[in-house]
């Protein structure tokens, strides 16, 4: 491992998801008696429920009605979080800064047009050759920049055409595992001295007919009632796909320092593992980052926001972790999936965001859960260990830590 | 020499990053013999799709690669196969680790695929619905079960998981896009995690095998593809006036990276060094680069700049040389504002005239042809070019390839979404 690590702050998270838009929403949603319910619609894609995006005005960051109409939702989702980041960590519009800021976007692939794309299907249900209609069809229904709103980079891009980040620009895929990596390329980054102030986040449109589909052949979707992701585990287990936004800046301490920005939190550690899953394995391996991560838990009062996504048995394996965890650090837990919903590549950038918030508040919201893994928390809050491990794979963790306790 | 250029390490002091092995297939044939053999004979590999019917297409030409299987034919599946080509070769060469257990991450570049047409049929298929199927048909099949290889064949983290189960790289490997710029990218990772100290070795690898109709239809309606169509093996016609667009084509390359002083402590043999990586990120257009070029030079100059050179000590540029009237027109601005008066003398080539644009394979295929052009002391040629276009004036080793000492290469990658990536290569340490 790298010899000098430069301390790295949280000076900018741009969040909106099912509950609310911008963290002090976010706040007010989760601190409340009984904890958060985030608004579930269970009509539309039936038997499965799905958060959908809390109402917003994209006007407000992506300006152009221009801009809009070239990105599919996801894509207006993660232009418009990008945007709330910039503004928090004060460098919207700040043409210099954007022009050296780093940027780090985990993606998954765009919507397809369910139109064209069912009467493409009729056409071709019956019939066992059917190349020659499917050019014809693709050729003459297909619209031209649609292919452009659905590229994974094409996020970053719409990013850097409208907020004008311009630094670098790289995408990551891979469901959960490119948003830890994204977030941990971007720390690594930063600590190192390769950058000095980098965009990193995602975004999730769970209002798609076409990754309903994808989720449901793996068997992954939550189909009963909305329940918290806790309660999930001993009835079969399942996620509710939950449509968000969530971008972070990273910046060294020095970097901030100059222009005069105190920060939000500070990021103290972030890594990724992918393991096959086997018994126990999941669980080894976050034991393992815990391990590296322990000389930067400072003793301060412990919170644990999970990322668990209900899936079993993943979900389950991952309470008995965070449970033990708990216990020996006098720790608190909470899913934020029961909050926000499940985000995939926007999960693990939107834990962080909420990490960043409740470092920022020194508190810990209340519980939402009936299966006794949440338990109201003491105060006041010094350190969050944020941990996520994938639907399928791919195991993350990071340290955030609140500026005035260590 | 400064305390800092000991060697092992540049001249900022950070691990130089040594290159000692190289795997590539392209549709000119499997592996760094056959494809340097075609590449410097001035060979094509484009030639009339069979995959699929190309009737009522536009474009009925492409880059395929057709001697290798794949069950089912689909992007993962022949993405997945190039590339366990391309890395099984890399990994020979470099016997970096053991077999199947390879000492570093893995940085893979694949394209972002999704469900294709034969598998929707199929699930549509499975399903008795009344009237016409939609995708609550699909999903009312799907709740059959039965699924799950489907699904791990069409998630995003799907082939590099089996690639890293294959070759036994450590940590969570790295899925990425950067359009087509994506090669390079997976390569820069892997060159970053090394300087960071964060490991001694990393496996960089770029794959595409999507070229199906869906695919090449979408980059028709962009009107970024030539419809050349015959001869196909003449549609590619980087820097030429008459030039109109792109040719799709798949491959894979990869490259075993490794700080030079963990390769030369087993004695292994260094291929080249990767010196420099320059991005710069457009902010102008989804699919066109700003008018006055800032983030092509300033993409190619960053690379210069990282590598602690000056362009005087470039000897050649491998091309993005895409063929589009936009992107050559660009570069060619880029070669002007970077080389200065000494833009028109270095030469520079363009593989697609040969392989076509490999897509997100392209910026690791060409740091593989550009590591052996030093290596063998060969300049490809750019073929097909029988116009020149006035307006560029470079020179592009036109057709026949052309003997040439060549210490320092810079490898330049464009991509949609504006994302510019350059890497400087060298045949030897400095």
């Amino acid at each position: 491992m790298s010899e000098e690590r430069r301390p790295v702050l949280i000076t900018g998270v741009g969040l909106v998801s099912a509950l609310a838009e911008g963290l002090e929403a976010h706040w007010a949603a989760l601190d409340v008696a009984g904890g958060a319910a985030p608004p579930v619609d269970r009509e539309s894609y039936s038997p499965y429920p799905i958060h959908p995006l809390v109402e917003v005005d994209f006007d407000q960051q992506i300006p152009k009605r221009g801009d809009q109409r070239q990105m599919e939702p996801w894509q207006r989702i993660g232009t418009y979080a990008a945007g709330m980041a910039l503004d928090s960590a004060g460098i919207k519009g700040q043409t210099e800064i954007l022009s050296s800021t780093d940027m780090i976007v985990a993606a998954g692939g765009g919507e397809r047009d369910i139109a064209v794309d069912s009467a493409v299907l009729g056409e071709i249900v019956n019939r066992d050759e059917f190349g020659t209609i499917l050019n014809e069809r693709l050729s003459n229904d297909l619209r031209p920049t649609l292919f452009l709103a659905q590229l994974p980079n094409l996020l970053a891009g719409n990013i850097s055409i409208v907020h004008k980040v311009t630094g670098s620009s790289r995408t990551f895929m891979g469901e959960e595992m490119a948003g830890v990596d994204a977030v941990r390329a971007a720390y690594a980054r930063v600590a190192s001295g390769q950058s000095e102030i980098c965009l990193v986040g995602g975004s999730f449109n769970a209002a798609r007919h076409d990754l309903i589909l994808l989720f449901e052949l793996g068997g992954y979707l939550w189909e009963s009632d909305w329940c918290p992701v806790w309660e999930r585990t001993d009835r079969g287990g399942g996620l509710v796909p939950g449509s968000m936004g969530a971008f972070l800046v990273l910046e060294s301490a020095d970097h901030a320092a100059r222009r005069g920005k105190p920060g939000l939190a500070r990021l103290d550690g972030v890594a990724s593992e992918r393991t096959t899953r086997g018994p126990g394995a999941a669980g080894n391996a976050a034991a393992g980052q815990l391990n590296a991560l322990r000389t930067a838990l400072t003793g301060a009062p412990l919170a644990v926001l999970s990322g668990a996504s209900g899936v079993e048995p993943a979900t389950s394996e991952e309470r008995t972790f965070v449970t033990q965890l708990a216990k020996d650090h006098d720790a608190s837990v909470r899913a934020a999936g029961t909050a926000i919903g499940h985000g995939f590549e926007a999960q693990f950038p939107a834990i962080v965001g909420l990490a960043t918030l409740v470092a920022s508040q020194r508190s810990l919201y209340p519980p939402r859960d009936g299966s006794g893994v949440e338990l109201p928390a003491a105060s006041p809050i010094g350190q969050i260990l944020a941990t996520c491990w994938g639907h399928w794979r791919g195991e993350g963790m990071a340290l955030v830590t609140a500026l005035d306790a260590g | 020499m400064s305390a800092a250029r000991n060697g092992y390490r540049d001249s900022t002091n950070r691990p130089v990053v040594a290159v000692t092995g190289m795997g590539i297939v392209t549709s000119l044939g499997q592996g760094r013999a056959d494809n340097w053999s075609a590449l410097t004979s001035g060979r094509s590999g484009i030639h009339a799709i069979e995959r699929f019917p190309t009737e009522g297409l536009r474009t009925t030409i492409g880059g395929t690669v057709d001697f290798v299987t794949a069950e089912p034919l689909c992007a993962p599946v022949l993405s997945e196969r190039l590339a366990d080509l391309a890395i099984g070769e890399a990994v020979e060469q470099s016997q970096a680790g053991r077999v199947g257990d390879f000492p570093g991450p893995l940085f893979l570049a694949v394209p972002p695929v999704e469900m294709e047409w034969p598998q929707r049929q199929t699930l549509a298929r499975a399903v008795n619905g009344d009237g016409p199927p939609d995708y609550s048909t699909l999903v009312e099949a799907a709740r059959g079960g039965g699924y799950e290889s489907l699904y791990r064949l069409f998630a995003f983290a799907g082939v590099a998981d089996i690639l890293a189960d294959r070759y036994g790289t450590k940590g969570a490997p790295v899925s990425l896009s950067t359009a087509c710029a994506s090669g390079a990218t997976a390569i820069q990772l892997g060159v970053e995690a090394i300087r960071r100290g964060e490991c001694d070795a990393a496996l960089c690898a770029a794959s595409d095998g999507s070229v199906h109709a869906e695919a090449l239809i979408r980059f028709s309606l962009l009107s970024a593809l030539s419809t050349r169509n015959d001869p196909p093996e003449k549609a590619a016609k980087p820097f030429s006036k008459d030039r109109d667009g792109f040719v799709m084509a798949e491959g894979a390359a990869a490259l075993v990276l490794e700080s030079l002083d963990h390769a030369m402590a087993r004695g292994a043999t260094i291929l080249g060094v990767i010196e420099g990586c320059g991005e710069k990120a457009d902010s102008f257009h989804r699919t066109r680069s700003s008018p006055d070029g800032h983030a092509i030079y300033g993409a190619m100059q960053a690379a210069i700049d990282d590598a602690g050179v000056s362009a005087d000590e470039v000897d050649y540029v491998n091309a993005h040389g895409t063929g589009t009237p936009e992107n050559d027109k660009m570069e060619h601005l880029g070669m002007e504002t970077v080389f200065g008066e000494r833009h028109a003398q270095v030469p520079i080539s363009s593989n697609k005239s040969m392989i076509g644009h490999t897509l997100t394979a392209a910026g690791a295929i060409e740091a593989v042809f550009s590591l052996m052009t030093m290596a063998e002391g060969r300049l490809p040629p750019t073929i097909n070019y029988d116009t020149p276009d006035p307006a560029i004036p470079l020179d592009v080793v036109p057709n026949t390839a052309r003997d040439a000492a060549v210490r320092r290469t810079l490898s330049n990658s464009f991509g949609f979404g504006g994302q510019n990536v350059c890497l400087v290569l060298a045949a030897e340490p400095a």
